[in-house]
């Protein structure tokens, strides 16, 4: 054997051990999230057991129960809230990002530092005047106010994001657009929109996440009647005893819609948190 | 507090080059202001105006379970809220929290990056595997953590530990706060990973086969390179990071409670217990103050940081 075939050897055993560290790690990481799973599947009894049972025969009994409990309402809320804010936050994001990239505005360090600023006021300074506000217009327990502090929450990332894709478009399609007297309406719809579109794609993915998976708010400013899935689960440390096995079968019901929207669109989600800044 | 990041150049922030002259006349400086305003003015309203409010409540003397009680007491609430050893308790537990989940986070999710940015068998399925945790619901995450992870009793952590000599540890009321810090890292190791894939996958090749030929070893590339091409990647992933992690309220509500007594309490639970259990509006509002003011100062840091990554002063990139 030559000296080159056993450094040859050598160097793919050693990938092969970076690779089966990777999956390992890989493995170890979701592990919490896989016992959810397999816990979802088990009887209250072989929920806890010391050692922890891997072994048992799987049951639909849990997550049927979690739909007996009022599940679904609480889905809808949060389809509902997720969705029609994304919408609110795109149509007023896309103008603003345009305003602040291809047909720059004076100022716009400014308005993009006010807009960040606002991300790092904590929620917490102002959740009493939002409730007092809310009950005032009525607007406690009801889906709309969440919609409303949604849309606000995303909307700084959402102008930084779509400001970044915009910077990414060559200058001559504008450029040439402009020269053709498209006015700004033409230029956004026909123009710029087709060639952001992926950008679109990447921010309205950053704004499903935070809006469904937001906890906050939800906890404090609705209930029964505009619940998101976050309060479904809160309804479980505070039913006498926990129920491990149901609680994994909600946890897993509630968490699905976006963890299935993420590993599709996972090429959005990279483009997307990373503000476009990926090529 | 933005105004301290104008630079000279704020007003030529012009992508297009358009001529200067274009932009006399105030009719189109507004025109191309108009698409800007609706976001700025539901911005402006939804966020400044709760805010404003809360000052306002600051300075009055106001509770809940007191009807009748409300009157102004101007700066008493601050006063209060300076010499309440809860409040600095709960100020460093978040100073704690922040730092070392941000930073144990970003290492974890530097590493995991780079053993994924390889080419292996079943490359895809490990990136998805690894980015999960941060698609469930993070309330969905805490009380997994909190039952099947940290129970004394059936809890896989004990359960794992056992034949290490670890007896019926009880993570939670023992070691709150890092218990509480385990499930956030865990929660956000995969967004650091995402943001830090990203900016390796951007990387040139040229400069790194480059840097290769020149016999420059793997440790040696990856300092004296890799991690100066990412610096814009990771300051980006700290700051959206420690916005979100500084706000932590899910794992704490639902894992600890604060407890025990005030251990593992961070400054959005410590002002949630004044208003919702405490009925305490006026303090709290103080609080809430407070942690914007404290929060300012070192944002104006961070978007400072954040202007240089992104250039921003001079119009773009």
């Amino acid at each position: 054997m030559s000296a080159q075939t056993i450094a040859r050897a050598r160097g793919r055993g050693g990938r092969g051990l970076v690779t089966g560290v990777t999956w390992l790690v890989a493995v170890l990481f979701v592990f919490p999230l896989l016992w959810m799973v397999i816990t979802a599947f088990k009887q209250e009894a072989d929920a806890y057991t010391d050692p922890p049972r891997v072994i048992f025969s799987p049951t639909l009994t849990q997550l049927a129960g979690v739909l007996e409990r009022g599940f679904v309402p609480y889905l809808a809320n949060s389809a509902f809230t997720t969705v029609v804010s994304t919408v609110f936050v795109l149509l007023l994001a896309v103008p603003a990002a345009y305003a602040l990239s291809i047909a720059a505005v004076p100022g716009t360090p400014n308005v993009l530092g006010f807009f960040l600023s606002t991300k790092m006021l904590p929620v917490v300074a102002a959740i009493i005047p939002l409730y007092v506000i809310s009950q005032n217009l009525a607007l406690l327990d009801n889906v709309w106010i969440l919609v409303i502090l949604y849309t606000a929450m995303n909307l700084p990332l959402a102008v930084w994001m779509m400001r970044s894709f915009f910077l990414e478009m060559p200058r001559e399609v504008i450029e040439a657009a402009r020269v053709d007297g498209a006015g700004l309406a033409v230029m956004l719809y026909r123009v710029i929109l087709p060639v952001v579109a992926p950008g679109i794609a990447a921010t309205a993915l950053i704004c499903v996440i935070f809006s469904w998976t937001e906890f906050f708010y939800s906890v404090n400013l609705t209930a029964a009647q505009a619940g998101t899935v976050p309060v479904f689960l809160v309804g479980f440390i505070t039913s006498e005893g926990l129920y491990w096995a149901q609680l994994s079968a909600a946890a897993l019901l509630a968490s699905l819609p976006v963890m299935i929207v993420g590993w599709i669109a996972q090429n959005h989600l990279v483009r997307g948190l990373s503000m476009g800044a990926v090529k | 507090m933005t105004s301290t990041l104008s630079g000279p150049s704020a007003g030529a922030a012009q992508v297009v080059g358009r001529p200067a002259g274009s932009r006399g006349g105030g009719g189109s400086v507004w025109r191309r202001r108009l698409p800007l305003l609706p976001a700025l003015v539901f911005t402006i309203a939804v966020t400044q105006v709760p805010f404003v409010v809360t000052v306002f409540y600051s300075f009055q003397s106001w509770n809940l379970v007191r009807p009748g009680s409300r009157h102004f007491v101007w700066l008493r609430n601050y006063l209060d809220v300076f010499a309440d050893s809860q409040f600095r308790t709960a100020m460093l537990n978040t100073v704690v929290l922040t730092v070392v989940c941000v930073l144990v986070a970003l290492l974890l999710g530097l590493g995991l990056a780079l053993l994924l940015d390889r080419s292996f068998p079943g490359r895809g399925v490990v990136r998805t595997l690894l980015i999960t945790p941060f698609l469930i619901l993070p309330a969905a995450g805490a009380l997994l953590w909190k039952t099947t992870m940290f129970d004394p009793t059936f809890g896989l952590l004990n359960f794992v530990l056992e034949p290490f000599g670890a007896g019926e540890v009880d993570w939670l009321s023992e070691f709150p706060l890092a218990s509480v810090m385990a499930q956030v890292i865990w929660q956000w190791t995969p967004f650091m990973m995402l943001l830090v894939l990203a900016g390796l996958q951007s990387q040139s090749r040229e400069v790194l086969e480059a840097a290769q030929v020149d016999g420059a070893g793997r440790w040696r590339t990856f300092v004296s390179i890799t991690l100066p091409q990412l610096s814009r990647y990771l300051q980006l992933a700290v700051l959206l990071g420690a916005i979100y992690i500084v706000n932590s309220f899910d794992a704490i509500f639902l894992m600890t409670q604060g407890g025990p007594g005030i251990a593992s309490t961070n400054l959005p639970y410590y002002i949630y217990q004044r208003a919702f259990e405490g009925f305490d509006v006026g303090q709290s509002s103080a609080m809430g103050v407070i942690v914007v003011a404290i929060t300012l100062v070192v944002a104006t840091f961070a978007l400072r940081l954040m202007f240089r990554a992104f250039d921003i002063s001079d119009g773009g990139k």
